[in-house]
């Protein structure tokens, strides 16, 4: 019975897989294939779009229109309601052909997953639509100047004014923050709550005279991050996520999708591997001359290569619920040092042409180590990993 | 398939695990040890763990196996791993596969129940230098009548020493080749190596030996295989000692006070333990799929299972000395079982290719670097 069950799934997976395609090939335009899959080059929707050219706009339009902009959400709130199996799939046919992801969003990745969960069924049919059809860029407040890797100790803060909250203070590192439309933001809303305790997710529209947000330069040369300011912004009571007071476990839960997805990004990137670069920079012969530069290329690669596995396996387990919580930490830990030290050996590979101010290596090598940082500490990581998978005590 | 375990490979592991911790402690490994038993294997554990199906699983049922495939094999050498069971597994496994893979059909029907019985201890000799080297076969074949003579030398014959009968590669009219030979044969020396590890190995050396070869073609794609097969096992029973040395090192963390407190309080030793429990979560993924993909008989598989080894050795070596760092001076004792684990790393590093030779194999061979 089971072989039979299994067998007849099977053949539905793999009718899907041809039925998805077919319409791949006929309906992602050139423009949208093999296209480096960079976040500034990306369509990111919102209230104000910027237009991504003629061939994005009609990939986002026909994969909008069918859910497979958020595949695997319940078609209830506008995804494409596919089961994991399927999911998979249809993004192994879009590696396949090259196939750009059709939207960036934090709403896709981060806030959608945590609504899922913790909204009401009111804010679930308020948002999760609108972020499936890419008509609201979000951000994300988290970081706050004094508050980093020690997240919780942070600042700004709430007032209950019945209604609603009169939020003040100022966070940091806000993706994108002057390009969003609404922000999720942690807001203490309990002063004298324990730290954990006192903390509220509130969402907030950016498009008030109490929000400004103000692009940071990085090294790169980008300005993905912003600092965005609250000054007596209003928050109607409704845009709060879960019970006053426990915004701290929303919080945590959405941060395992973003240190999942930091963390084996890294696997997933398209484009060609650090050996065909190695042999394309310098051939079979120059790297024999250099054996040390080869067996890092090698070993880069070796890496890479567990990491996907991890990322499968990680798939694997989530689907029959025997997933480690902790292998969300252990991802974003190696996949992000991972990314850092293959960006440095593309550096080393491309020699004094790398140096190139406005090229891609250069680029990609001071974008990689800002992950390391970003999303809990890499350190952070390894504290949770001692305390509560290790189970160590703490220092008094 | 999926990188997850089946119903019967949970069920098959946790009878191994019942089974190894009951039959083969680490206490029974030293106790052999201190015994200076030459075999260096207990007959009656492996009689039982014959009888429990953990003895070659991957040969097939109509060959007289379980059928379980690579998967159940390297599940079975995990648990082994972290027990230290001295007994001839990986051995019966890889002779089995270059049986299965060179074999006419009535020498599998004869050879492969044995085997899987535990009746016959059938080693495999496959090496001819101190480095694993596959390219290296030296050890010619001549026919002689209706049979086979062989001559040369074989090393890190794996449970060689008083096996009943040996797997030996050799050229045979400029093919490679693999052919059986039964302990007592002319002009056959086996000499006992006594390795770190206290296991089981032999050096062999042929002159004019009495062979029969299995099957009458080219062997290179089923020594291929067995090799896959044992660098395999062998990764996942590092994976099982590795895994155990750091679960008791965790512990002796908690343990261990100086300074006025448990010395796991300290985040230097917190962050490196939690380096390796991440580089241990990463690599139960490589070694799961490079035995899926030896069953499913993947393109990949043969890089695979060279990633899977390279990864187990670095790691297991590196968890090994973290091990013996992080319990100072009682690690160092040969009362204390970190010792052995370390000893058995290094050796299971050291066959069939460490990392060196793997990382080298994929770089030239998948890579084409």
């Amino acid at each position: 019975m089971a072989s039979q069950a299994q067998e007849r799934s099977a053949s539905d997976l793999n009718s899907f897989r041809m039925k998805t395609r077919a319409w791949l090939e006929a309906n992602c335009p050139p423009g949208a294939r093999n296209v480096p899959q960079k976040m500034d080059s990306g369509y990111w929707g919102g209230r104000n779009p910027e237009y991504p050219g003629e061939d994005r706009m009609a990939w986002f339009e026909r994969m909008a229109e069918r859910g497979w902009t958020a595949p695997a959400w319940p078609k209830v709130y506008g995804g494409g309601g596919l089961d994991p199996a399927q999911g998979r799939v249809l993004k192994q046919e879009m590696q396949r052909i090259g196939a750009v992801d059709p939207l960036q969003s934090l709403g896709l990745t981060m806030l959608g997953p945590a609504l899922l969960k913790f909204g009401t069924e009111e804010q679930k049919l308020e948002h999760i639509p609108l972020i499936a059809q890419g008509k609201i860029r979000w951000a994300q407040g988290y970081s706050e100047p004094g508050a980093g890797s020690d997240l919780a100790s942070l600042t700004t803060r709430g007032e209950d004014k019945g209604d609603h909250f009169l939020v003040n203070g100022q966070k940091i590192w806000t993706t994108y923050g002057h390009k969003a439309d609404m922000i999720f933001t942690l807001v203490r809303t309990e002063p004298d709550a324990p730290k954990h305790l006192g903390i509220s997710f509130l969402l907030i529209d950016m498009d008030q005279p109490g929000v400004n947000a103000k692009p940071i330069r990085m090294i790169s040369g980008n300005e993905h991050f912003a600092q965005t300011f609250f000054d007596d912004a209003v928050v109607p009571k409704k845009n709060l996520v879960g019970e006053q007071g426990r915004g701290w476990d929303v919080a945590k839960y959405l941060l395992t999708f973003e240190r999942s997805m930091m963390g084996e990004s890294i696997g997933g990137s398209a484009g060609p591997s650090v050996a065909d670069l190695a042999l394309d920079a310098l051939g079979k012969e120059g790297l024999a001359r250099e054996p040390g530069l080869r067996r890092e290329v090698a070993e880069v690669m070796m890496e890479i290569w567990s990491n996907q596995i991890a990322a499968e396996r990680m798939f694997d387990l989530g689907r029959v619920s025997t997933l480690s919580p902790f292998t969300p930490n252990v991802m974003k830990l190696l996949g992000t040092e991972l990314a850092a030290r293959r960006s440095r050996l593309a550096m080393s590979l491309g020699g004094f042409d790398a140096l190139d101010r406005d090229g891609r290596d250069a680029y990609q090598w001071l974008q990689d180590p800002p992950n390391c940082v970003a999303g809990g500490s890499n350190e952070v990581q390894l504290n949770v990993l001692s305390k509560r998978a290790l189970e160590l005590p703490e220092h008094k | 398939m999926a990188l997850v375990l089946t119903l019967d490979e949970t069920m098959l592991v946790d009878s191994a695990r019942g089974l190894f911790e009951r039959e083969a402690p680490v206490t029974a490994f030293r106790a052999l040890r201190d015994s200076g038993e030459a075999l260096a294997w207990d007959r009656s554990l492996y009689a039982k763990l014959a009888e429990n199906g953990l003895v070659a699983p991957n040969v097939a049922e109509a060959d007289g196996g379980l059928g379980m495939g690579t998967s159940a094999a390297g599940l079975i050498m995990e648990q082994s791993g972290h027990v230290l069971a001295a007994s001839p597994m990986l051995s019966a496994a890889i002779s089995a596969r270059l049986i299965a893979g060179a074999a006419s059909d009535e020498q599998r029907a004869a050879m492969l129940g044995p085997i899987v019985s535990g009746e016959r201890v059938v080693a495999p000799a496959l090496d001819e230098a101190a480095r694993h080297d596959p390219a290296l076969l030296e050890t010619t074949a001549e026919k002689a009548g209706d049979g086979w003579t062989l001559t040369g030398s074989k090393t890190a014959v794996i449970d060689g020493f008083d096996a009943d009968a040996w797997v030996v590669s050799a050229m045979a009219r400029g093919v490679p080749a693999l052919f059986v030979v039964e302990n007592g044969a002319s002009g056959l020396s086996v000499e006992r190596f006594a390795a770190v590890d206290s296991r089981n190995y032999a050096k062999l050396a042929l002159s004019g030996t009495p062979a029969m070869r299995l099957g009458d073609s080219d062997a290179s794609a089923a020594i291929a295989a067995g090799l896959d097969l044992g660098r395999a096992l062998l990764a996942a029973e590092l994976l099982g000692a590795a895994d155990e040395a750091f679960t008791r090192t965790v512990s002796y963390l908690k343990e261990r006070r100086q300074f006025d407190r448990v010395i796991g309080s300290f985040q230097a030793l917190q962050h490196r333990a939690a380096r390796m429990y991440s580089r241990l979560d990463i690599a139960r993924g490589v070694v799961l799929k490079a035995l899926r993909s030896l069953d499913e008989g993947s393109e990949d598989a043969t890089w695979l299972a060279s990633l899977s080894k390279a990864t187990m050795t670095r790691l297991a070596r590196d968890v090994m000395m973290e091990a013996m760092q992080m319990h100072g001076g009682i690690g160092m004792t040969d009362d204390f079982d970190v010792g052995l684990f370390v000893k058995r790393a290094q050796s299971a590093g050291e066959l069939l290719g460490d990392d060196h030779f793997h990382t080298e194999r994929l770089a030239a061979g998948k890579w084409g670097l």
